[in-house]
């Protein structure tokens, strides 16, 4: 074996954008050529950090949602009402700019293959763009690895990454995906229409007995209430990983 | 020059030609809430204020105590040491002047301390002269506790993070000592006129 | 906005740490110096945003202070008294 690298001191990276996706009316993809990116674990995010002229930065965190088997990296951003970086990277961005990374990083909410599952993915709204990177890879391996995805948005227009998840939870590979809308429902609607709540999560949960491991991200409301649920109804405390996002001030 | 990020301008952070606002500061108009840690939640009937340490007797005020005391209605500007400042706030307190009375000491410093373990230090003179409060209210309301309510020390004329949230005491010392931030690098004084942010500054 | 929002997860200051540190923290285990308890830096809480003067990393037993990392004034101040120790694992070892 050749060898062992050691790692070094991150740095911050100039990406480029290839490509921009609108997912919802709020929610866009940025598809950026990384150079020298050293590859990911789904979970893992980048520090991104925006540069006026006169020199005033801002800087946020946005996690990882491909796979890390693809060659660009993508992140999802939400423009938040009264944001600073989102609406920049939202809507003014465009295909050849370039954007100033840092990452990956984090070691604590990742899933890899190997860590095997059952899984239990719980989402609130853009919460899902990590566990989004966690289904690609899933799928990209042709893993069968019993998953249960939760996600919780405001509307059916609101879901990003709908069309997709339909198609991964209709290939036979044990995906199972629940949608709960949390404002309005189409006509006809026949899911869940609610936060997410103990009797929700009881009912998707896997039972203890068969040790899941349970990433929840979103807004910090719905991610402490839903560990605790998990916690209460017998799970393991360190199988269940949290990724709340805070007030970060868009 | 570095890196700039095409048509990004960020919250607007414009420096007006104008007198109240200090060295490398921004005017915010919201009230950003910062945190080192968890929001302290001690009822009003556990709470005290003392002013302990180097004095010949110490004194304690209970809150019904603190509120029957003398207090006043004062519009400041606010600084914070990551740049934004507020103008024109108004808070509602009990000088630390009134506080101070009839202590004794030969002591030239303050520790203030609180709820969850912040401290911050300040010499002793720049809480006296009109200069700095134990406020309870804030824009005619009572302080919320994420903004450090039910008190906190307000010194409007030093960066805001010696405006001790959740304040409890002040121990007054012989000799300077860092609070929680000044260990870790900021400021034992904190003047934002003299943008003195780090130590060193 | 709730208090309880104010609060983040350790991993958030994952790319923090590494502009310090040649080893992803919040990955590592560490020993709380206040009561003992051991768990991961990612799962700590964390007391983090752009406009505060730092970043502090509490212990999610009992909220005692684990670390604390300025960046500011052209250099980082860590404070590390909290821990009682920190480990990570060595990726290159064989054994």
């Amino acid at each position: 074996m050749a060898g062992t690298a050691l790692q070094r001191r991150l740095i911050w990276r100039t990406a480029e954008v290839q490509d921009l996706v609108d997912e919802t009316p709020r929610v866009r993809s940025l598809v950026l050529e990384v150079p020298d990116w050293p590859g990911h674990v789904p979970g893992q995010h980048v520090d991104v950090r925006l540069t006026a002229e006169d020199g005033y930065q801002a800087q946020r965190s946005y996690s990882i949602a491909s796979s890390p088997t693809g060659e660009r990296v993508t992140l999802t951003v939400e423009r938040l009402e009264d944001g600073e970086v989102s609406p920049y990277l939202a809507a003014e961005l465009r295909v050849g700019d370039r954007l100033e990374l840092r990452g990956p990083v984090g070691g604590y909410f990742v899933w890899d293959v190997s860590l095997g599952g059952p899984l239990l993915l719980v989402a609130g709204g853009s919460g899902i763009c990590p566990l989004m990177a966690m289904l690609r890879l899933r799928h990209a391996a042709g893993s069968a690895v019993p998953t249960r995805l939760l996600y919780s948005s405001r509307s059916l227009e609101d879901v990003i990454y709908r069309d997709e998840l339909d198609r991964m939870a209709a290939d036979g590979t044990g995906l199972e995906v629940i949608h709960t809308l949390t404002r309005s429902v189409p006509q006809a609607w026949a899911g869940l229409h609610r936060r997410i709540d103990a009797a929700m999560l009881s009912a998707a949960a896997w039972p203890p007995a068969d040790q899941p491991l349970s990433f929840i991200c979103g807004p910090t409301p719905l991610v402490e209430s839903a560990a605790e649920s998990l916690v209460h109804l017998g799970h393991e405390p360190t199988r269940i990983k949290t990724e709340r996002f805070g007030p970060t001030g868009g | 020059m570095g890196f700039v990020s095409r048509a990004f301008k960020g919250r607007p952070h414009d420096q007006p030609r104008d007198a109240r606002v200090p060295p490398g500061q921004y005017l915010v108009r919201d009230f950003p809430v910062l945190s080192a840690g968890p929001t302290p939640r001690t009822s009003l009937a556990e709470w005290s204020f003392s002013i302990e340490g180097e004095v010949d007797e110490e004194k304690r005020w209970t809150w019904e105590e603190l509120r029957a005391l003398p207090s006043e209605t004062v519009t400041r500007d606010i600084h914070c040491v990551t740049k934004w400042s507020k103008l024109a706030t108004t808070w509602e307190g009990v000088s630390v002047d009134t506080l101070l009375e009839g202590v004794d000491t030969a002591a030239d410093y303050v520790m203030a301390f609180c709820d969850g373990g912040y401290t911050t230090n300040l010499p002793l003179d720049d809480l006296t002269g009109g200069r700095a409060w134990i406020a309870f209210a804030f824009d005619g309301q009572p302080l919320e506790r994420q903004h450090g309510g039910p008190a906190r020390l307000l010194v409007p004329h030093l960066y805001f993070w010696k405006s001790a949230k959740w304040v409890r005491g002040l121990r007054l010392m012989q000799d300077d000592s860092p609070g929680f931030w000044e260990t870790y690098g900021y400021h034992m004084y904190g003047d934002p006129w003299q943008e003195q942010r780090y130590s060193g500054d | 906005m709730t208090e309880q929002a104010l609060r983040l997860d350790g991993n958030a200051a994952a790319g923090l740490l590494r502009e310090v540190f040649v080893h992803e923290l919040t990955d590592a285990r560490g020993a709380c110096a206040g009561c003992g308890a051991v768990g991961a830096m990612g799962a700590q809480h964390l007391y983090m945003s752009p406009r505060s003067p730092g970043a502090v990393l509490r212990c999610s037993a009992c909220e005692s202070v684990l670390m604390v990392v300025v960046h500011a004034g052209g250099r980082f101040r860590l404070g590390l008294q909290g821990l009682m120790w920190l480990e990570m694992r060595d990726a290159a070892a064989t054994t």
